[in-house]
């Protein structure tokens, strides 16, 4: 049996993390497994836990009463599901749910920002890997955003 | 040898010899453009001869400044250039590329027969000479060819004339483009109103010596080879304005985002001036001309300008919104990016764009304050 | 007497296929004279009388014999009264024009192809090409992202790819609705998960030039050198030849030096604003 410790230093995201750090990380952590249509987390709810995807697709989706669901994203193996346990409210805005079988390593948020809160240098190595994660995932939507396809005919 | 390449040889025409030159060319099938006034400027316009020239009329250019005066001397050819570059008798303003007709699905497609008239155009100056030179290579030059100018330009005789009197606009000699033409004429003419009123004439092609040859003349002597290199001197002895020649490339494509172009931009208006009056300016746009019955059309093509909001237009919207873009395209082309292109400036110094700029934007003032920003800047990070 | 490079020469309409709401295939024959066989990333010049001219790239096979395809999205007035041809009706046609796909360097390097939109068009001659000829490239990879699923091109043709098992296609729209079951995100978001080896991979990059410029730096975030880099670029164009002047970039004519151009040579000026 793999050691959640191993588990976490192998992800992708982890790359280069002080062993020490994932050994704190890991205390924090679960693994998760989730059927097709099954879901992570629904919108509004307390930001609890945040997922690292080991194995299969998630979609982030928006439900309006009276309108088709909206993707408004998806993740897949060695993404991260779910940036709201980080700030305040602590409240997912929107639902995550499972496209396949996934296989997801949950951290449990109160856990984490509470380690974070007690050693700085913890919190300094989980900003270093969710800053870029939110910047990219901000650019990726500000070019979807841009509707770049709309009108376009490239000669 | 002269600079021409084709051998030092002169005569004196008279004025009646001028007029036996024109009546020559008439003979010879050729259609005669000169410089005529017209408007309240010199412009071109067909000549029966010598007494269709703006004789005793000069021109006063400044920025933003054409005014037509009198001189005393009655010369023929006393003034620079006007805004009509000799470029509309080549590069024609508006032209019929092709017709296309449907009968049924069938579509077909015919190219205008009609051959070019041969044309003689008497009156060019060295820039001009220079400025077609550059539009040889810009429609002859590639693989694909302007037909239609190739056909013109097969048929062309060119009579130059040597400035005695350029304008405060022209900046010729920093372009190596004059005041004296060096090349690309048939038959060169000086005009000499030193007391007396006679032209020099050079043959610069055989076809242009064969004619000097057959026209009432003299053989030209020291005396007048010493007057017409006068005219020369006092010529270059007039030009002012210059434009830089060192680093002006390198300046231009390297600071697209140099704020002396907001600076300009503040001014221009975009009107499009200094493109239609430009002798090497030679964007285009293609209209379609349909029939009334609508199985039929032309397709027309017209002098564009790269400062029309339309021009850079793809689908959506323009790609040039600013008029800092478009001023910045326009002058980087013509003196940085011309070069990678054709080998060649895209200025030849006739200072056309400076007199009928309607905000009296001077491109050599331009062009000299932004290298030497750059090279001040160069200077003061100690890497000049 | 030099050819008149303006002149069309008249095609017959064999076939309009939709490819999605507002776009579709033409599949043309010359009734006479046929223009020379387009390499992959040229284009040609569509003639509609009455209405007028549009550079359209070749979206067809580089096969001996096949009709020449053109994919337009009727945006313009010429793209909408082409894509709304009959059969059997004609058009003018010329060219083709400009630059090639590097589908003869990219010999012996893995391939990826990333197409945003309608940018797939002047793409599938090249990926056709790299496919009829597999063995003599390595990896073979397309990045296609699309607007919605109701936007995707080719279908069947990506559906056949996705069969051959040494091709890896992946595509991703921008929006989507819950029956959608592919990637919903940006492009750009499928650059690092294709696991490309950056030293020995060309990259063939086509779509709006927003859409080029975030895949561009994507591509160098994953350590790809410039002169692995090609995109294609989109001017204003009245001729096609080198003479209107109307689609310059810089130094060079895109109906000359382009569409296709290695990333180094345009690198300085990709950029700059309303350049």
């Amino acid at each position: 049996m793999e050691s959640l410790e191993g588990i976490v230093l192998a992800q992708p995201f982890f790359a280069g993390l002080d062993p020490a750090i994932g050994a704190l990380i890991a205390g924090c952590a679960r693994n998760h497994r989730f059927d097709p249509d099954a879901y992570l987390f629904h919108e509004g709810e307390e930001a609890s836990e945040f997922f690292l995807l080991r194995e299969g697709d998630v979609a982030l989706e928006i439900q309006a009463a009276g309108r088709p669901t909206l993707v408004l994203g998806t993740v897949h193996a060695g993404d991260i599901v779910g940036a709201s346990w980080l700030i305040p409210p602590y409240r997912w805005n929107s639902d995550a749910r499972a496209r396949t079988p996934v296989r997801a390593l949950g951290i449990d948020a109160a856990c984490l920002r509470g380690k974070c809160e007690d050693d700085p240098r913890t919190g300094y190595a989980m900003m270093k890997r969710f800053a870029p994660l939110l910047v990219r995932r901000l650019q990726a939507a500000h070019l979807q955003l841009l509707d770049v396809y709309g009108r376009s005919d490239p000669a | 040898m002269s600079a021409s390449g084709f051998p030092k040889a002169g005569v004196v025409l008279s004025l009646d010899g001028l007029q036996a030159l024109i009546d020559a060319l008439a003979a010879r099938g050729y259609q005669v453009l000169g410089p005529v006034e017209h408007d309240g400027a010199i412009g071109t316009g067909h000549i029966a001869g010598i007494a269709d020239l703006p004789a005793g009329r000069t021109d006063r250019q400044e920025a933003g400044s054409y005014r037509l005066d009198d001189r005393d001397d009655g010369a023929l050819f006393g003034y620079a250039v006007g805004p009509g570059s000799w470029k509309r008798h080549l590069h024609r303003p508006i032209e019929t590329l092709f017709k296309v007709r449907r009968v049924g699905d069938e579509l077909s497609f015919e190219p205008p027969r009609e051959p070019p008239a041969r044309t003689a155009l008497l009156g060019v100056r060295s820039c001009e000479l220079a400025a077609i030179a550059i539009q040889d290579r810009v429609f002859q030059g590639g693989r694909y060819v302007n037909t239609e100018y190739a056909a013109r330009r097969a048929n062309i005789f060119l009579v130059a004339v040597n400035c005695g009197d350029p304008a405060s606009t022209c900046f010729c000699s920093s372009l190596n483009t004059g005041p004296r033409a060096r090349r690309g004429y048939d038959i060169a003419l000086t005009e000499l109103v030193d007391g007396r009123h006679e032209f020099l004439a050079e043959p610069g092609s055989d076809s242009g010596a064969a004619l000097l040859a057959y026209l009432p003349n003299r053989p030209a002597t020291e005396a007048d080879w010493q007057a017409a290199d006068a005219v020369a001197a006092h010529a270059a002895a007039q030009i002012h304005r210059r434009l830089p020649a060192e680093g002006l490339k390198e300046a231009l494509q390297q600071h697209p985002e140099h704020p002396h172009w907001e600076e300009v931009a503040a001014r221009c208006l975009a009107c499009a001036n200094c493109t239609n009056v430009c002798p090497t300016c030679f964007c285009t746009t293609i209209d379609d001309h349909s029939d009334l019955d609508g199985h039929g059309a032309a397709r027309v093509r017209r002098w564009d300008s790269c400062f029309n909001g339309d021009f850079s237009y793809v689908h959506g919207g323009a790609v040039r919104t600013q008029t800092r873009s478009r001023y910045r395209q326009w002058l980087t082309h013509k003196l940085a990016n011309w070069w990678d292109q054709f080998g060649t400036s895209g200025c030849v110094g006739c200072g056309r764009c400076i007199a009928w700029c309607p905000a009296g934007i001077d491109l050599t003032v331009e062009a000299t304050s932004i290298v030497d920003s750059i090279s001040a800047e160069a200077k003061a990070h100690g890497v000049a | 007497m030099t050819v008149n490079p303006y002149l069309p020469l008249p095609y017959r309409v064999i076939a309009v296929r939709q490819d999605t709401p507002d776009t579709a295939t033409v599949e043309l024959r010359p009734v006479g004279a046929a223009i020379p066989e387009p390499a992959p990333g040229q284009f040609t010049m569509l003639y509609m009388l009455g209405v007028g001219e549009a550079p359209i790239s070749v979206s067809g096979a580089p096969i001996e014999g096949a009709p020449l395809a053109q994919t337009l999205r009727g945006v313009g007035a010429v793209s909408k009264a082409i894509i709304r041809l009959q059969p059997g009706e004609e058009l003018g046609v010329r060219g083709p024009y400009g630059t090639i796909w590097p589908v003869a360097e990219a010999d012996g390097h893995d391939v990826l192809f990333i197409a945003g939109g309608l940018g797939l068009a002047p793409l599938r001659p090249a990926v056709r090409h790299v496919l009829a000829n597999r063995e003599r490239y390595g990896r073979v990879s397309l990045l296609y992202g699309t607007r919605s699923p109701q936007d995707i091109l080719y279908r069947d043709e990506l559906a056949m790819w996705r069969r051959m098992l040494d091709v890896q296609i992946e595509v991703t729209v921008d929006r989507a609705h819950r029956s959608w079951h592919g990637a919903v995100g940006v492009v750009t978001e499928l650059i690092p998960r294709a696991g490309v080896d950056p030293s020995r991979t060309i990259a063939m990059v086509c779509g709006p030039e927003i859409m080029m410029r975030f895949s561009v730096q994507a591509l160098q975030a994953a350590g790809m050198p410039c002169e692995h880099i090609y995109v294609s670029m989109e001017r204003s164009m009245k001729c096609g030849v080198g003479l209107c002047g109307r689609c310059q970039f810089g130094p060079d004519f895109v109906c000359k030096q382009g569409a296709v151009m290695r990333y180094d040579r345009i690198a300085h000026i990709f950029t700059v604003r309303e350049i």
